[in-house]
């Protein structure tokens, strides 16, 4: 397909910048590398970070995927599909296998990633610490001295209010024993995944000038403490669709008298088990139409 | 029965031709030309051309039209438009004190070398609404004058003769550029000028008003307003001098300030210093007020803890870009946040309900 862009939109100098910090970001896992983040022809807030950051990263042999809430079809995955479809050209895939390239929104797909996939993570702030200490410049100070106590006690004072940690999606990790990171606002379902995971995973955000990553394998340790250890959770139910018991899943109202469904929020892995033969409590016929 | 959420990408297009159709409106009224925006609503534009940091006149009608008079959505057309454009070259400082200017006026002397000149400006017009212009009727051709070819100074140059205001330092190093390098704080004065003249207007109005009222005041005069054409000039490697490659309209304010001095600086005025593209002396004035709120560090005085004071806040909160994005994307789905919110609240509710009834 011909394009009044360059490939992948982005000119060359400004991919290579952006690869230098991504580079960067690999050989210093979790720190958070100011780049010079471009105005993108998509509002802040809609994954400029990720997408500069898969355009850096496109080849044009590679396969897309794009996912928003863990599914292939919702408006903004479309949109920015659509987006690398007209500027690069790329192939696109709704498969997980078989893409080289996903692009995410809030999960971390179900299917295990494999050694040569890049994952790329939207990200709208990148500061584990900033609702603690709302300014950037004590912020990277604090990274600077590891000074992470602030975080220790909020998590404290979460358990001694709630009795737990109540912090349900964006759980903050300690990257390799060194840096506190935040890993995008997935449910904290997913944090057992960023851990030691062989894909390369790419954290942008666009608004906020910084991006960070996760290399193949490295350690990624959701914060806890001895006595009241990090869980995942989910909600109790199994898929209505295709009966899954372990994959994360959407509540969907169904009636005005409280009636409710359980599906997986992985459309590509719920669709892959259905099609194995697998069928939830109402995954019978006409359902998924 | 539950139907899949499927269909995302035929409503994307549907709602894009549905669009097109509103922001065409009742096609038995006219069609707006590019021209007549650019020429009528030329405030419209010269805003779109600040905060969009590109001056072209007809791309920022264009964008006007696209976005349906949202300005913030103009803007934001023009920023994605200029990421896409090569850098050519770097032009030489301008020379505002060479100004044609078209308005030209101080606060702080009835007279002075150059003149006051009111020039087009809504300031002691009546706002009644003029019916006459509902009625489509051509005005009158304003009366004309030869222009004056006696130099017009700037008045804070007038006042530096004398030592009275604090003179700026004065460099050839070429400033960092915001929409090249990450912003990095603290913010030199060059960075923090690019941020508020691309700012949003009303932020940096509201800034400045906040600082009138006593959240950082600085006790501004305007020195010296001035609109009109500066020539842009450009050094050509082959030729080994410059040329002029064309004019761009702008807008400058320097507001004198009262300091008392301080430890390091004797008693002088200080300034404050707006430049904006086009006609757009609200923004101009309102930037010098947030520049002068800005620059208590470097003259030594107390940080009160005013919002116009704090660089950070300030810088990091002006680009009406950045905030619409962030503030606009809260309607995307967050169902899989929201889904984990809901366990949580689930489980702490039972938790505690369980609690009570023990208790009870």
């Amino acid at each position: 397909m011909a394009s009044e862009y360059n490939f992948a939109y982005l000119d060359e100098q400004t991919k290579r910048m952006i690869r230098r910090a991504i580079l960067k970001g690999v050989a210093i896992p979790g720190y958070q590398v100011p780049f010079a983040s471009r105005e993108m022809p998509m509002p802040y807030g809609w994954g400029t970070g990720g997408v500069q950051v898969t355009a850096a990263c496109l080849v044009p042999e590679d396969r897309l995927k794009v996912i928003d809430q863990g599914a292939d079809d919702t408006t903004n995955a479309v949109s920015i599909r659509r987006f690398f479809q007209r500027t690069a050209g790329v192939a696109v895939t709704e498969a997980t296998a078989d893409a080289t390239v996903i692009q995410t929104r809030h999960r971390i797909p179900e299917t295990p990633l494999t050694e040569g996939q890049i994952l790329v993570y939207q990200v709208p702030i990148p500061e584990p610490l900033r609702f603690l200490e709302p300014r950037e410049t004590e912020t990277r100070k604090m990274h600077e001295l590891e000074d992470y106590g602030l975080m220790h006690v909020k998590l404290y004072e979460d358990i001694a209010r709630h009795g737990q940690i109540a912090t349900a999606y964006d759980y903050p990790v300690k990257v390799e024993g060194r840096y506190v990171m935040d890993p995008s606002p997935i449910p904290k379902f997913d944090n057992p995944k960023l851990a030691r995971n062989p894909a390369i995973q790419l954290f942008g955000a666009g608004r906020e000038q910084r991006i960070y990553a996760l290399p193949p394998y490295a350690e990624a340790v959701s914060l806890d403490f001895d006595d009241y250890p990090f869980t995942a959770s989910k909600a109790d139910h199994q898929c209505d669709l295709c009966d899954a018991s372990g994959s994360y899943l959407d509540e969907v109202i169904t009636d005005d008298q409280g009636s409710r469904m359980y599906v997986c929020s992985d459309t590509d892995f719920c669709r892959g088990r259905r099609e194995a033969g697998h069928v939830g409590r109402l995954g019978g016929g006409e359902a998924g139409q | 029965m539950y139907v899949a959420v499927k269909g995302g990408e035929r409503a994307i297009d549907a709602a894009h031709a549905w669009l097109a159709e509103e922001r065409r409106g009742d096609t038995s009224v006219a069609e707006l030309s590019v021209a007549q925006i650019r020429e009528q609503l030329a405030l419209a534009v010269n805003r779109v051309m600040a905060e969009g940091s590109l001056y072209d006149a007809d791309l920022a009608a264009l964008a006007i039209k696209q976005s349906r008079g949202d300005l913030i959505e103009a803007i934001f057309l023009i920023r994605a438009y200029r990421t896409t454009l090569p850098r050519l070259g770097v032009s030489l400082p301008l020379e505002t004190a060479e100004m044609a200017v078209s308005r030209r006026i101080s606060a702080t002397f009835k007279d002075l070398p150059g003149g006051q000149i009111l020039g087009p400006t809504f300031d002691y017009t009546h706002r009644l609404l003029d019916f006459k212009l509902a009625a489509e009727g051509e005005v009158a051709a304003a009366p004309t004058a030869p222009a004056s070819l006696e130099p017009v100074p700037h008045v804070t140059g007038m006042l530096g003769r004398d030592g009275l205001i604090q003179s700026e330092a004065y460099g050839n190093d070429t400033p960092s550029d915001l929409t090249r390098e990450p912003m990095e704080l603290p913010a030199s004065r060059p960075l923090r000028l690019q941020a508020i003249t691309r700012g949003d207007e009303g932020f940096i109005l509201s800034m400045a008003y906040s600082t009138q009222r006593g959240y950082g005041r600085t006790h501004a005069f305007v020195g010296e307003l001035r609109i009109g054409a500066v020539a842009v000039e450009m050094e050509i490697p082959e030729l080994g001098f410059s040329v002029e490659i064309g004019e761009v309209e702008l807008t400058e304010c320097e507001t004198v300030n009262q300091f008392k001095g301080s430890k390091t600086e004797p008693p002088q005025f200080t300034r404050g210093y707006g430049l904006v593209f086009g006609q757009t002396e609200r923004k101009a004035i309102a930037m010098s007020l947030v520049d002068r709120a800005l620059r208590w560090k470097e003259l030594g005085e107390d940080f009160t803890g005013a919002p116009a004071q704090d660089e950070e806040f300030v810088l990091m909160h002006s680009d009406n870009i950045q905030a619409t994005g962030f503030l606009e994307h809260i309607k995307l789905p967050h169902y899989v946040d929201f889904q984990a919110e809901l366990e949580m609240i689930r489980k702490l509710r039972r938790e505690a309900m369980a609690h009570k009834e023990a208790a009870e």
